[in-house]
């Protein structure tokens, strides 16, 4: 066990040394992995903020209950007692009196409500389910539709679907372009690990040859490959959370403009950390593959 | 104890480096390997120390065949040699006493305990006081001593030496030699492939003089 642990720390610290050896590469290399990830990782946090911007804009994901005119106290008290059973929805009652008094104190219908002899609203619940899915959303309509008295359920669901649409979208883009970078992220390290086995071909065969087992060998290569990725995992996290600190002004003052208050959501440092483990393993892929390929030769 | 029995090695092309060569060393026997160059010396040597394998024949060393390894067992085999290469494969970018510290990372040793053992074997060789000296500037002589250190280091049970005085003054070359010997009375097993006819002289009757491939 000591001798693994012996093994493991000082392939550790050669892999330290040999990414202090040349600081102007290693900078250019952590350059490179830092950009490849900020790209994706930019993308999910806009998308994260505007999927929290959606779900915030008024009305979306409400289910509007509007029940038959003629129901009686009783019957609205039956409906809530069905709301109160359900699992997953939080409702509000909105009797026909409230209605009216909203609908009066809107400038443009002041005047033709005036004129009206009798109220015409209907006593309403408004529901938030918590499964914002559209599918959920619907298929909670639909139930709510067929219970008694309720005379119409209104749902924005083209709205829910068409910005559900435009976040898949979005998440899909992002993921190919995750993908892409990715593949440059363990393409960079092929190389810096090709040229590294290149440059150490004499210790190799050395080694080889006095008993170095090839765990020996490729461990340095490993680690200096999964350090670079995290290293340059935690960059990636430092360029986001510095282009949210500058986007962080113009946004909240857009924002005010239309009358909401909004802050961009930064990554946490949880966050961080999955962009430093996510550098770290195509970091270490990178360097498997390019150390099996490049090994090969001194067999 | 090394028991060959008809052991062959034929590279790729079919050409025949060693042919059906039978022989035994008891543990702690000095002997020589002698023979013109493309005689089979050096080829013999890298099967004893696994870096070759033979394509016939067998060759027992301690016991363990070393024909029928598993290719993941040879590192921890060739730990039982010390291998002293006639090029030295010494690493010039790293000090004498990194050089040899090298064969005890490999084995695991703490950093602590790698030190010390690789000065007791640096003090062996007469090399203690150049520790810090890259390998470069080192004689042709001391270089071969910090290759011989680099092969005790890890207390062989055999030490391999090809051509080890091929390029050094006959002074020098008695050091090596000096070395072997010291090497040879504490129990060390070792074996020499050289052409130098004063070492064969002097350890006549213990020489393997091959010929082409064949031993005579």
């Amino acid at each position: 066990m000591s001798a693994w642990l012996t093994q493991h720390s000082a392939a550790l610290a050669a892999a330290f040394r040999r990414l202090l050896a040349a600081p102007m590469s290693t900078l250019l290399s952590l350059l490179v992995i830092g950009i490849a990830l900020t790209l994706p990782a930019f993308g999910y946090v806009l998308l994260d903020n505007l999927r929290e911007l959606g779900s915030r804009a008024s009305g979306v994901k409400q289910i509007s209950v509007f029940l038959e005119l003629g129901a009686s106290r009783k019957e609205v008290a039956e409906i809530e007692s069905r709301l109160r059973q359900a699992s997953g929805l939080t409702w509000r009652f909105v009797p026909r009196e409230e209605a009216l008094k909203r609908l009066q104190q809107t400038e443009e219908m002041a005047e033709i409500v005036a004129s009206l002899p009798r109220n015409p609203l209907p006593d309403a619940f408004i529901v938030e389910p918590a499964d914002t899915e559209p599918a959920a959303l619907e298929a909670i309509s639909k139930e709510l539709a067929g219970w008694p008295k309720v005379a119409h359920v209104q749902l924005d669901s083209a709205w829910v679907k068409r910005f559900d649409a435009f976040l898949r979208l979005g998440r899909l883009a992002l993921a190919m372009l995750a993908g892409l970078f990715a593949a440059g992220l363990v393409a960079v390290t092929f190389n810096t690990i090709r040229l590294q086995v290149m440059a150490r071909a004499a210790e190799i065969e050395v080694a080889r040859m006095i008993g170095a087992t090839d765990a020996f060998i490729r461990r340095p290569f490993y680690y200096f490959g999964a350090l670079q990725g995290a290293l340059g995992g935690l960059l990636a996290a430092g360029i986001v959370l510095g282009g949210l600190h500058l986007l962080a002004g113009p946004v909240g003052e857009l924002a005010a403009l239309y009358g909401a208050a909004f802050a961009l959501k930064a990554p946490t440092a949880i966050g961080a950390a999955v962009l430093a483990a996510g550098g770290a393993l195509l970091g270490w892929l990178g360097a498997q593959l390019s150390v099996s390929l490049s090994l090969r030769k001194f067999d | 104890m090394i028991v060959a029995s008809n052991l062959t090695k034929r590279y790729p092309g079919g050409y025949e480096a060693v042919r059906d060569v039978s022989f035994e060393i008891s543990a702690g026997q000095m002997v020589l390997v002698s023979g013109h160059s493309g005689a089979g010396k050096t080829t013999l040597v890298k099967l004893i120390a696994s870096i070759e394998r033979p394509t016939s024949g067998s060759l027992v060393v301690n016991g363990q065949n070393l024909s029928a390894l598993r290719r993941s067992a040879i590192p921890y085999v060739r730990r039982h040699f010390g291998m002293i290469f006639q090029d030295q494969k010494l690493l010039f970018d790293r000090s004498a006493l990194d050089n040899v510290l090298l064969p005890l990372q490999i084995a695991g040793l703490s950093r602590r305990d790698a030190i010390r053992r690789a000065q007791a074997a640096l003090d062996k060789v007469g090399l203690l006081a150049r520790e810090k000296a890259n390998p470069i500037a080192l004689s042709g002589g001391e270089q071969q001593r910090l290759a011989i250190a680099r092969a005790v280091v890890n207390r062989p049970t055999v030490l391999l030496a090809d051509e080890p005085t091929a390029n050094l003054d006959s002074d020098s070359a008695g050091d090596i030699l000096e070395l072997f010997a010291d090497f040879h009375r504490v129990g060390v097993t070792v074996v020499v492939a050289t052409h130098d006819q004063s070492w064969i002289e002097r350890c006549h009757p213990n020489v393997l003089r091959l010929d082409h491939g064949r031993l005579l």
